[in-house]
């Protein structure tokens, strides 16, 4: 297929993939090849695809074709103050189009809510070749099933997003970045006490006995509650969030990465290979054992996602966990109202579709 | 004995009752029409329907029981909590039973630590964030009818609040939904965990207006509650004036965690009712609401003033104590009620727009107003640009409904040409079916078909509302050319 640039081309290599029932890939900058179920089809290089089609501070919207990099995004938002509050990761070229498939947020998760959060509206193409628009660009809508939403972790798997209006959200007038000394359950209890209290944490990180904790908020709120919380002052606060959110920081260092994600107030599952925790308490990294993490994320009422893993164990372990039989029959029907004959990144969300 | 009144339909209705009553109590089912007849609309009264039972159920086993009798014998069903929707998406259907979930009425757990709630769907909005209280947090989407509309039918028309500009819909603040489907499996979508795995189908069922499944649990976030709470209000010599200091509040950086306007015809209505002390000289007036802690909402109101100041607003107030403020709120809190008492009837709408075209908007409704010969008065979540324009009507006098009718129609229209949508938080429902004939073009209304029948086949769930046939959208489109193209070219016209 040749690379498209833009919404003509994306129509017309899926018609053609549909009409010969050729599987495809789809690909923004590729930045997150290694996540999720394995690669299979023909390459759809969307990566021709990128421009800011609108961008309104006081409406609080961005309109960005799918594979104009997020680093661009920030840039133009960052002039007028604001910025893309659940804090993707940039992975080097990461485009918006994959940010929103593959449905990754970052520290600030945890205050602001996730991608799909975010999500206002799409120009989508099913695996028909159809163009279709949902939602919108203003911040309540509630005509028809919320399908921008439903995309936002999808994987690819339901449709090209051609184009994805965001909602942004200005800067924190002021953020400072606290330091405590202490052990994982320690830190578990810490950060769900805090989170009961009207506190404006944006940001959390526990690696090696120690926890650092963001304040980001209007100037009097971030200097009230250091005064309440103690702690030290991080050094080089900015490069440490910018690892964690870049996964980048040693803790996710190697070729094994679990991601668990589970109640905040979920115990230490007791498992040895922890590697960090986030999102107070809610995210927690491992390395380890397939059987044992998975045993582990279910009994604290979660799920684990292989996050990255050596090729074989990905085909062996399937990247997500397992859906419910009766979920699992939902999702297919779902595939299928939006792509009957499979052809849009098979496998890349599910094996079995 | 259930009434008959439809010998075409396929539904026996004896047949139905004799099913029911399997598994049904005596005080689960109503049948008799005096009876039905309080569930025969919901908020939207101009919109009636008696359906042939009302089943009550008390347990998720009998929910199950009746969606699979519904599901064997081709019965609609409409889900119903509270019937304080407005757009009539609980009207029952003529052959259909209405299952309210009201008896599902208990909060079952309140996590302090985890800060969750979960509750029932027939609990009430308000009483989560009541037992959260004395754990210093609630539940924070409060729409103006939260002491009676509850979690179920939120979760149904992903409602909204004077809050949601800070703190999300209802689709940011729910976790975890059980839902029951026509066919009686039960899923569980969303978790307490974060990013569930699979599509997010949390996403899709909040707003789906009873379309796609019925909801026998929900688990909710928690935050904790501020500690000071504080607004300003502000009265502008002209509308545009108004809606020009909402975007410079927001280009300032600020997102209150309320923004609402009221015009001179709503504070009129609202004033002599509530006496909130609004300014009855002024155009409009904003409410802008401030929350924290004390040195937080002391800088953010200083900045809020400021720019309100230099956006021209003629008399500027802060609340001083947390009973002014409340009562400040009370006047838009009590907007509908307070137009009702000067109005016979009044019809409310729920378009959005971009806040840019907020005075534009007001401008064409003032038109329309003499266009129609019908008052109206306009209450406006500014912050997020959803308008709620209550057209006043008097239903005793022929030909007056539908010419609010027309009204609110053209309202919506008009939102969807100045960028917005034609429902903000109240759903689409049976009220706005014809107008997501002009939101929506025939390949996503064909999708949407598609997304429901992923979940419902024989389309049993609260059929008729929500997402027009295409044949309805023809119809409409051949009434109405909209914008100058006909709509559905390709379809045979009648």
């Amino acid at each position: 297929m040749p690379p498209c640039s833009g919404l003509d081309d994306i129509v017309s290599a899926v018609r053609a993939a549909h009409d010969a029932a050729i599987p495809l890939r789809l690909r923004g900058a590729g930045s997150k090849d290694f996540y999720g179920g394995m690669l299979a089809g023909e390459l759809l290089d969307l990566s021709g695809c990128r421009g800011i089609v609108a961008y309104e501070p006081t409406e609080l919207y961005l309109t960005a074709r799918c594979a104009t990099p997020l680093a661009e995004i920030e840039a133009i938002l960052a002039e007028k103050d604001q910025m893309l509050a659940f804090e993707p990761p940039l992975f080097g070229g990461a485009t918006v189009g994959g940010c929103v498939a593959a449905g990754l947020s970052g520290p600030r998760r945890q205050q602001a809510g996730a991608v799909r959060d975010f999500v206002l509206g799409v120009k989508l193409v099913d695996g028909c070749g159809q163009v279709l628009n949902f939602g919108g660009q203003v911040m309540k809508n509630v005509a028809g099933y919320d399908v921008s939403r439903l995309l936002a972790g999808s994987m690819g798997t339901l449709g090209v997003i051609a184009e994805v209006t965001l909602k942004v959200l200005p800067r924190p007038p002021l953020e400072t970045t606290l330091v405590f000394a202490c052990a994982e359950a320690e830190a578990i209890g810490r950060l769900n006490d805090w989170g009961g209290r009207p506190l404006p944490i944006s940001a959390s990180f526990w690696h090696a006995d120690r926890l650092f904790l963001r304040l980001s908020g209007a100037r009097a709120a971030v200097e009230a509650a250091r005064r309440q919380l103690g702690g030290e002052a991080a050094m080089n606060p900015e490069l440490l969030w910018d690892s964690v959110r870049e996964q980048s920081h040693p803790a996710f260092a190697g070729s094994l990465l679990w991601r668990l994600a589970v109640p905040s107030a979920a115990p230490c599952p007791g498992l040895r290979e922890l590697r960090a925790i986030e999102w107070g308490g809610a995210q927690r990294w491992y390395d380890g054992e397939a059987e044992a993490v998975r045993d582990a994320a279910v009994r604290l009422g979660g799920h684990a996602v292989l996050y990255r893993a050596p090729e074989s164990m990905r085909c062996r372990e399937g990247a997500f966990a397992p859906l419910a039989p009766a979920l699992l029959a939902l999702h297919r029907r779902l595939k299928r109202a939006f792509d009957p004959k499979g052809i849009l990144n098979p496998g890349r969300l599910y094996a079995e579709f | 004995m259930l009434k008959s009144d439809n010998s075409q339909c396929c539904v026996d209705p004896a047949n139905l009752e004799r099913q029911l009553r399997r598994f049904l109590p005596q005080h689960c089912l109503l049948v008799g029409e005096e009876d039905l007849r309080p569930y025969e609309c919901d908020g939207l009264t101009a919109y009636r329907e008696l359906p042939l039972a009302v089943c009550l159920p008390e347990t998720e086993a009998q929910v199950i029981d009746i969606l699979r009798t519904c599901h064997r014998l081709g019965v609609p069903v409409v889900a119903r909590g509270a019937g304080t929707g407005l757009s009539g998406g609980a009207m029952p259907h003529a052959q259909g039973i209405v299952l309210s979930l009201a008896r599902f009425n208990r909060i079952l757990r309140i996590d302090r630590l985890a800060r969750l709630a979960v509750v029932q769907p027939g609990v009430r909005n308000l009483a989560v964030s009541e037992a959260a209280a004395p754990f210093g947090l609630y539940y924070a989407p409060d729409p103006s009818s939260q002491i009676a509309c509850t979690l179920g039918g939120n979760v149904a028309e992903n409602s909204g609040g004077v809050h949601c500009l800070k703190y999300g819909l209802t689709v940011h603040n729910v976790l975890r939904i059980r839902v029951v489907s026509i066919e009686g499996e039960v899923f569980e979508i969303g978790s307490e965990a974060p990013d569930a795995p699979g599509y997010d189908l949390l996403a899709l069922m909040i707003g789906s207006e009873g379309m796609l499944g019925v909801v026998t649990e929900v688990t909710v976030r928690l935050i904790p509650k501020p500690e000071l709470a504080q607004v300003v209000m502000a009265s502008f010599a002209d509308v545009a004036r108004a809606g020009d200091a909402v975007a410079a509040i927001i280009a300032a950086g600020i997102i209150p965690a309320g923004l609402e306007m009221m015009d001179k015809a709503a504070t009129a209505a609202v004033e002599p009712f509530v006496k909130a002390g609004y300014d009855l000289a002024a155009e409009a007036i904003l409410l802008c609401e401030s929350d924290g802690t004390p040195e937080e909402v002391a800088e953010e109101i200083a900045r809020v003033t400021g720019v309100l100041s230099a956006a021209g607003a003629s008399e500027i107030r802060v609340s001083q104590s947390e009973a002014e403020r409340l009562r400040f709120w009370a006047g838009r809190k009590a907007a509908f009620p307070a137009v009702g008492r000067i109005t016979p009837d009044y019809y409310c709408m729920d378009g959005t727009i971009p806040r840019k075209r907020l005075a534009e908007m007001l401008s064409a409704i003032a038109v329309m107003e003499k266009k129609y010969g019908l008052r109206c008065a306009n209450v406006f979540h500014a912050g997020d640009g959803n308008l709620h324009p209550l057209i006043m009507y008097d239903a005793s006098q022929p030909g007056n409904w539908q010419r609010a009718e027309a009204f609110g129609a053209e309202i919506l229209e008009l939102s969807v040409a100045l960028g917005g949508s034609i429902t903000g938080e109240h759903g689409v429902g049976i009220e706005k079916i014809n107008q997501m004939c002009v939101q929506y073009a025939t390949p996503e209304i064909e999708a949407f078909h598609r997304i429901k029948a992923a979940f419902d086949e024989r389309g049993l769930l609260n059929p008729g509302k929500a997402v027009p046939s295409l044949h309805r959208c023809a119809e409409y489109g051949r009434m109405h050319v909209h914008r100058g193209d006909l709509k559905f070219p390709e379809l045979e016209r009648f």
